[in-house]
């Protein structure tokens, strides 16, 4: 499946004045820290495992919670939809991400 | 069940979508998790037919609605799918059998819908495409019970006008709101005649998961769905079982607990059962007396038989295992946690726990590879099981070791030279099954990328019924698979060791093939009584055993001795090295063969498995014995 076009909404300025500000960058899932939540901004994965992940709930502006790591570091359990699923990190780096936030500052996320 | 009407199921019939006329065939479909096979086995009690779909390796289960009171009807229970897209091979299952175009499976008149009423707003995604083939519906919200007791709420009322068919609240596990499927059933039933569609309801126009995502969010949010808190406890539970320190620890002495359980419970009640079915077979051969139909009933179908029923307890002992682990949500942490060690190896982490298993025995650890849905992973792992020390190659490895081996010691008293030989057969099993499964990884089972998507579920704990319904269903499976293969090796087998008539196992069909083979073998060290060995064992591994027994005690110059001694007199340090050597690596166990076919559907994948193991097996013998006698000179 084709991955959502990402960076082409957003001019490079734009970006740029939003990273100077501290708020939002796009990242990968595997990056966010334990505790943090991401917003979903696009997928690129293989056909099936893609389709699979976005069934699971894993499509654009889904809100993901990176629950724990596994003992050995990897894989990683992410918390979405009320529900835990592991990824390894290879296919949470294929997820970007948007609007991270700590979950205990609150609702701090913002919709694009 | 009745119409009995005290349970809590609710059932909203707003909006009829067109019916298709008498019902006789019901399908069961609900996404991975719903609790969808629970309510299988509710359904149906244990009158259930349980075989492959023609062609693939997805399971198919057909059974008759006996829980219900209705035994007129058929239900067909689908693969748990996510949507109707044909990405994975259990989509393209359902959806063939949704269509009525899958040979051999009645097309179903009406569907049961199954969502976890846990995780609406995700399971809801499966309602659209369902809902579009325009079949007679009951959706059902499994665990709706612990839902409410965990604060989620929905309206059903909406949900039902939302949807146009009927919903209904229901527990599986607890058995609550069964009558409304009966209602359901009974109601369309009636309907003789086609009903036009009097609403209509809203359905995603573009059938991908974004659209689908958003009409189910859509959905929830009219219906005022309120997801229950997570379980809190599952949270503290798995703050301790995949802590970094204690994870790995629990994980440890969860493997050792299992193993001790198998070894200490399994191995006695196995050879007690054993014991019992010999008992049984002389009781009856005396009451036949002698002639050869006793000797092919009790020398060739008995015996062959119980042969392999004595590893029934310790199959249904690791299923038992196996099952408390699936079904109280440990196996998916215990995959977490194994996932790092088998990635390196080419297999992922739920692959542990069937290569566990399969230290006691292939059969139960070949059947518990349905957990890994990646096919390759799957493939790989029903593989390379085979290669582990299952118990059935410790009578010969037992016997070998003792008749061979000076018991001296290296360690001190506790680990001595028959403990060290004892262990590197171990360790060898081990590695061939590494090698292989890099072999495999990177050649005919090439992975383009290695997805690993694990959900972890809820910790739940499991029950009885549950358990038992699973121990009858696999033991049944493997009675049927490997008793009728095994059936027909055995009777192949005791035709060959009796023909030609009035002869004794030497001169007959099988001595002669032992004769005929010795040159080929020579070169392991064995001479053609091993060779008899080796092809009466392709029924069982222990079977050598009791084969090696009756050939050295009637041959005259061994037999005033025991078999140890006989053994000595007969083979050399390198002959019987090369021997266990052997077994450590030849896939000499039908049942196993029968249960990969079942598997992998196709006799091609265990036929491969058996060259390949054998010719290793053959190889690595021939080294064995070459290296000991070099040395030895």
């Amino acid at each position: 499946m084709v991955a959502i076009a990402l960076l082409s909404g957003f001019g490079v300025e734009e970006a740029d004045e939003l990273e100077l500000s501290g708020a939002w960058k796009l990242r990968q899932l595997s990056e966010l820290p334990i505790g943090t939540v991401g917003v979903v901004e696009s997928l690129d994965l293989p056909g099936e495992i893609q389709h699979q992940l976005m069934h699971m709930g894993f499509v654009p502006e889904a809100r993901v919670m990176v629950v724990r790591r596994a003992p050995a570091g990897d894989p990683t359990v992410y918390s979405i939809d009320g529900f835990e699923v592991a990824l390894r990190r290879d296919t949470a780096q294929a997820i970007r991400v948007r609007d991270y936030t700590r979950e205990d500052q609150g609702q701090g996320t913002r919709q694009g | 069940m009745s119409d009995c009407c005290s349970t809590t199921a609710t059932i909203e019939v707003p909006i009829e979508p067109r019916v298709a006329g008498r019902i006789r065939n019901v399908a069961l479909v609900g996404p991975p998790n719903s609790g969808k096979s629970t309510l299988f086995n509710r359904l149906t009690g244990l009158r259930q037919k349980v075989a492959n779909y023609p062609g693939v390796t997805v399971e198919q289960r057909v059974g008759r609605l006996n829980g219900i009171g209705r035994g007129d009807l058929t239900l067909i229970d689908l693969p748990g799918i996510y949507g109707l897209d044909s990405y994975s091979e259990d989509a393209r299952v359902a959806v063939e059998v949704l269509h009525g175009e899958m040979p051999g499976t009645p097309a179903p008149d009406a569907i049961l819908l199954v969502l976890d009423s846990l995780q609406l707003r995700r399971q809801l995604m499966l309602a659209a495409p369902v809902l579009g083939l325009g079949l007679p519906t009951l959706v059902l919200l499994n665990m709706s019970d612990l839902m409410e007791a965990r604060g989620g709420r929905v309206d059903t009322l909406a949900l039902a006008q939302e949807l146009g068919v009927p919903v209904a609240k229901i527990s599986a596990t607890r058995g609550a709101g069964m009558d409304a499927i009966t209602h359901f059933l009974n109601r369309k039933a009636e309907a003789e005649k086609p009903v036009p569609a009097e609403g209509k309801i809203e359905l995603p126009v573009m059938g991908n998961p974004r659209s689908y995502r958003q009409w189910a969010t859509g959905i929830s949010t009219r219906t005022k769905y309120k997801a229950p808190i997570s379980n809190a406890w599952t949270k503290r539970i798995d703050g301790v079982l995949l802590h970094k320190i204690w994870g790995p620890l629990i994980f440890l002495a969860v493997v050792f607990a299992v193993f001790q359980v198998v070894f200490s419970i399994g191995q006695p009640l196995s050879d007690a059962f054993g014991d019992v079915l010999n008992m049984g077979g002389d009781k009856i051969g005396a009451l036949l007396g002698h002639g050869w139909v006793e000797s092919l009933l009790i020398d060739g179908v008995w015996r062959g038989v119980a042969s392999v029923l004595v590893f029934l307890p310790q199959i249904l002992l690791l299923f038992l295992f196996i099952g408390v682990l699936e079904d109280s949500g440990y196996l998916a942490r215990a995959a977490l946690i194994a996932d790092r060690v088998m990635r390196s190896i080419g297999l992922n982490g739920k692959a542990f726990i069937p290569l566990l298993s399969a230290y006691a025995c292939a059969v139960p650890a070949i059947m518990a590879t349905r957990t890994i849905e990646n096919k390759r992973d799957r493939f790989a792992t029903i593989l390379v099981a085979p290669f582990m020390t299952c118990s059935a190659r410790l009578p010969i490895y037992m016997l070998m070791i003792a008749a061979f081996i000076p018991n001296k010691p290296i360690l001190g008293d506790f680990f001595g030279l028959r403990a060290a030989v004892m262990l590197s057969l171990y360790v060898l099993g081990f590695v061939a099954a590494l090698t292989t499964a890099r072999l495999l990884k990177s050649s005919i089972l090439k992975a383009s990328s290695a997805p690993f998507i694990l959900e972890l579920p809820q910790y739940r704990l499991p029950t009885v019924r549950s358990l038992s319904l699973r121990l009858v269903d696999r033991g049944k499976v493997f009675l049927r698979q490997a008793g009728t293969v095994i059936l027909a090796v055995t009777l192949v087998l005791w035709v060959l060791s009796h023909v030609p008539f009035h002869t004794d196992l030497t001169t007959s069909v099988i001595g002669r093939l032992g004769h005929l083979i010795e040159p080929a073998i020579q070169p392991l060290g064995f001479n053609w009584k091993i060779g008899i060995g080796l092809l009466t064992s392709v029924v069982a591994r222990e079977v050598i055993v009791g084969t090696l027994g009756t050939l050295y005690g009637a041959d005259p110059a061994t037999q005033s001795l025991g078999l140890q001694a006989a053994l000595r007199h007969d083979l050399t340090l390198g002959g019987a090295m090369a021997l266990v050597v052997f077994f450590a690596f030849a896939l000499q166990c039908t049942s196993t063969l029968a249960i990969v076919r079942r598997e992998t559907n196709s006799w091609r994948w265990p036929a491969l498995q058996f060259v390949y193991m054998g010719c290793l097996a053959y190889l690595a013998a021939l080294a064995t014995n070459q290296v000991i006698v070099h040395l030895v000179r």
